[in-house]
């Protein structure tokens, strides 16, 4: 009986973070157009609904009805199993996040670990593509996604190493929870940058788009996929980036935990600062130029890698000697 | 067009894969060509081994086409060759044909030709701007830069009625005086516009990335340069101060005070450090127009029937791009006996295989950018 109840229950949690991340991501492609639009001084989409407001529900709708193309000379079944391959590890990962001190899918020890490792699993589906495909830019979109997320994955680990060093633990709400007081970002201040850079890269997100940068390779390693199949690799591409928003925002700012007495509940907080993160996100894409594929090699080994390590020694130091 | 070697594929035993060149077609339809080129590269991974122009997709045989119809019929052809800067090329064939015959042209109307070509190089360089920021990834350059090309081309539709192709100026000078809200439109433009650029910089001239992406990229030497016969701000932008509109002066630039910008090291920093300050220097020129424009007639007297004496003739002037210039050869009638066309993009093109052997994919890119090639002219 019980573990039947428990179950439901958790069936129930399950079906809402779905439907709710779905329905939030497909809006953040909204809010992404807006919000660029208004820094370049347009007005982005108007016309479908008020403000625009049903774009997202069109797009939609029109990549449902879009015909599915396969190319001839693409290996069919991996062509197929790539999107999903990218997406269900993107959605995945909300089981751990926690949303408010009692909103949570589940709460595992080694939750932070866990969000790293299934994250890790889609670049698989991108190099799966990028092969299947069995075009040219797709090959080379998917090579450098292969290098650049590999690379990029080592130092979005390594700088999580300091706050968790000072939360003593991998559990989400535990990490939350630690940061009561001060937030981690005050701490680790260094930590946050790296992080921040490294979690642009895994994202494929300005400046380090170079995958899918298109003036280049046209669409890198999704150029060949239409309807549905695209729309799964733009889904996941932005539920990675409520991943990792929802993750710095854990980590460095405190989670659901308010700001001294405003009393608000612990999930609005969690929502202003996501929607805070996010739109840092947009603003850099609508501000900056794209790096070169040497040189987002060359930042990361050459100039992070020395700087998150040496964050993770100064940390150890400091809590040796005076904590 | 070539083909990967036979000594390159070194033969290997079964268990080592070995690797090969991989040949990619860039264009026509690729997002960053720029128009209908095509550019086939010869890559070793990421590295340009070989870069080879497929061109003449947009040839539609405009020199043969002046051959058959009149020196008047021929100026709205012009306007297709460069059609980012139309006026342009107007300015070339008629001031080419003016010179077969000698005529001479009323100050009014060279003042105003000498306006609205250099409203031209605005247009056309903030194109190449929007363009090739775009190409190196800053999407938002592109949509504020456009948003002034959008000014410029109302300016042009004030003037002549039109915005693309223009069909500005006539033989002998213009159709008919420009109207006074252009005057007062042009002279809010020129106000307005040095802020803009100084927006157009805050996103890029001292952005690190940018820097990283166009510093020590694309290099040519000022001999290199001169060897390939390039013109324009790919030229400048290698040291070499030359200028027609200084050198061989025509409509009004002998009496205006402008400065000539030059680069030092070559690369696409440069060439874009050196449009950019042609655009401030533009609206100098324009600011000058407008506080020197006499008043006056706009056309001297222009004969019924157009026909030149026998003769031949070779006009160049400083189009956005470089020397375009029209040599024209007359037998007297009313058709010109030969036409030939000296392209700046096609010229420019030219050095795109030295510009990028060695380079990566991604410079590539910026390099054509950096040239700015239009194929209207560059195919004719």
């Amino acid at each position: 009986m019980g573990i039947a109840v428990e179950a439901v229950i958790a069936l129930v949690k399950i079906a809402v973070v779905l439907g709710v991340v779905s329905l939030v991501v497909a809006y953040l492609t909204y809010l992404e157009r807006k919000i660029i639009a208004h820094i370049q001084q347009r007005l982005g989409p108007m016309r479908v609904g008020w403000h625009g407001l049903l774009q997202p529900i069109a797009d939609g709708a029109k990549l449902f009805l879009k015909e599915d193309i396969i190319p001839d000379k693409a290996d069919k079944v991996v062509f197929v199993i790539a999107p999903i391959m990218v997406l269900v590890p993107a959605f995945v990962v909300y089981s751990v996040l926690p949303f408010s001190s009692t909103f949570y899918i589940t709460q595992v020890n080694i939750g932070i670990f866990f969000i790293l490792a299934v994250s890790s699993l889609g670049v698989f589906g991108i190099v799966m593509a990028g092969w299947a495909s069995n075009s040219k830019y797709s090959l080379l979109g998917a090579l450098r996604s292969a290098a650049q997320m590999l690379s990029y994955e080592i130092f979005l680990g390594f700088s999580i190493i300091g706050p968790l060093m000072l939360a003593g633990s991998l559990n989400m709400q535990k990490i939350v929870e630690a940061q009561s007081d001060v937030w981690f970002v005050f701490y680790q201040p260094l930590a946050f940058v790296v992080f921040f850079i490294a979690a642009l890269a895994e994202t494929n997100r300005v400046p380090f788009d170079l995958p899918e940068a298109e003036t280049e390779l046209v669409a890198g390693f999704h150029t060949e996929y239409s309807g549905m199949k695209f729309a799964f690799f733009f889904l996941a591409e932005y539920a990675s980036i409520m991943v990792v928003s929802t993750v710095a925002v854990t980590l460095f700012f405190g989670g659901w935990q308010g700001i001294g007495w405003i009393p608000l509940p612990g999930f609005v907080w969690y929502v202003l600062k996501l929607g805070a993160m996010i739109f840092v996100f947009i603003w850099i894409r609508a501000t900056l130029p794209r790096y070169r594929y040497d040189q987002l090699m060359r930042l990361g080994w050459k100039f992070m890698f020395p700087l998150v390590m040496a964050n993770i020694f100064l940390t150890g130091l400091v809590k040796f000697l005076f904590l | 067009m070539f083909e990967v070697e036979s000594s390159t594929r070194v033969e290997r035993s079964s268990v080592v894969p070995g690797t090969e060149e991989l040949i990619i077609n860039m264009g026509p339809q690729h997002p960053s060509t720029h128009g209908v080129l095509r550019v086939i590269l010869r890559l070793d991974g990421e590295t340009v081994k070989d870069c080879d122009c497929d061109i003449g997709f947009l040839h539609r045989g405009t020199e043969k086409i002046g051959e058959n119809i009149t020196y008047t019929m021929f100026i709205p052809y012009t306007d297709r060759l460069d059609y980012i800067a139309a006026p342009s090329s107007n300015l070339a064939w008629v001031t080419a044909v003016e010179k077969l015959f000698g005529w001479e042209i009323p100050m009014r109307a060279h003042y105003i030709r000498t306006l609205v070509a250099e409203f031209s190089r605005i247009s056309s360089h903030l194109l190449w701007l929007a363009t090739h920021a775009l190409d190196i990834g800053a999407m938002t350059v592109f949509l504020w830069c456009f948003r002034e090309r959008e000014m410029v081309l109302d300016l042009f539709e004030h003037a002549f009625g039109a915005r693309l192709t223009v069909n500005a100026f006539r033989l002998g000078g213009l159709f008919q005086d420009v109207p006074q809200k252009f005057l007062d439109l042009s002279q809010e433009f020129a106000d307005l516009f040095p802020g803009r650029i100084g927006d157009y910089e805050t996103l890029l001239t001292d952005n690190r990335i940018w820097l990283q992406r166009t510093r020590g990229v694309g290099v040519i030497s000022a001999d290199d340069a001169i060897d390939l016969s390039l013109t324009g701000p790919i030229l400048r932008g290698s040291g070499v101060r030359w200028d027609i509109r200084r050198a061989q002066p025509y409509a009004a630039y002998p009496y205006l005070d402008f400065v000539v910008p030059v680069g030092e090291n070559g690369d696409v920093y440069d060439r874009y450090l050196v449009r950019i300050e042609e655009m401030r220097q533009s609206t100098r020129i324009i600011q000058q127009c407008l506080a020197q424009l006499p008043k006056g007639p706009v056309s001297c007297k222009v004969p019924r029937t157009i026909k030149p004496p026998a003769g031949e003739v070779y006009h160049s002037i400083e189009n956005p791009k470089g020397e375009f210039g029209f040599y024209i050869v007359s037998d007297g009638s009313e058709t010109p006996y030969r036409v030939r066309i000296r392209p700046p993009s096609f010229v420019n093109l030219g050095g795109l295989k030295k510009l990028a052997l060695g380079g990566l994919v991604a410079d590539v890119v910026a390099i054509i950018g950096s040239i700015d090639i239009v194929l209207g002219e560059c195919d004719r």
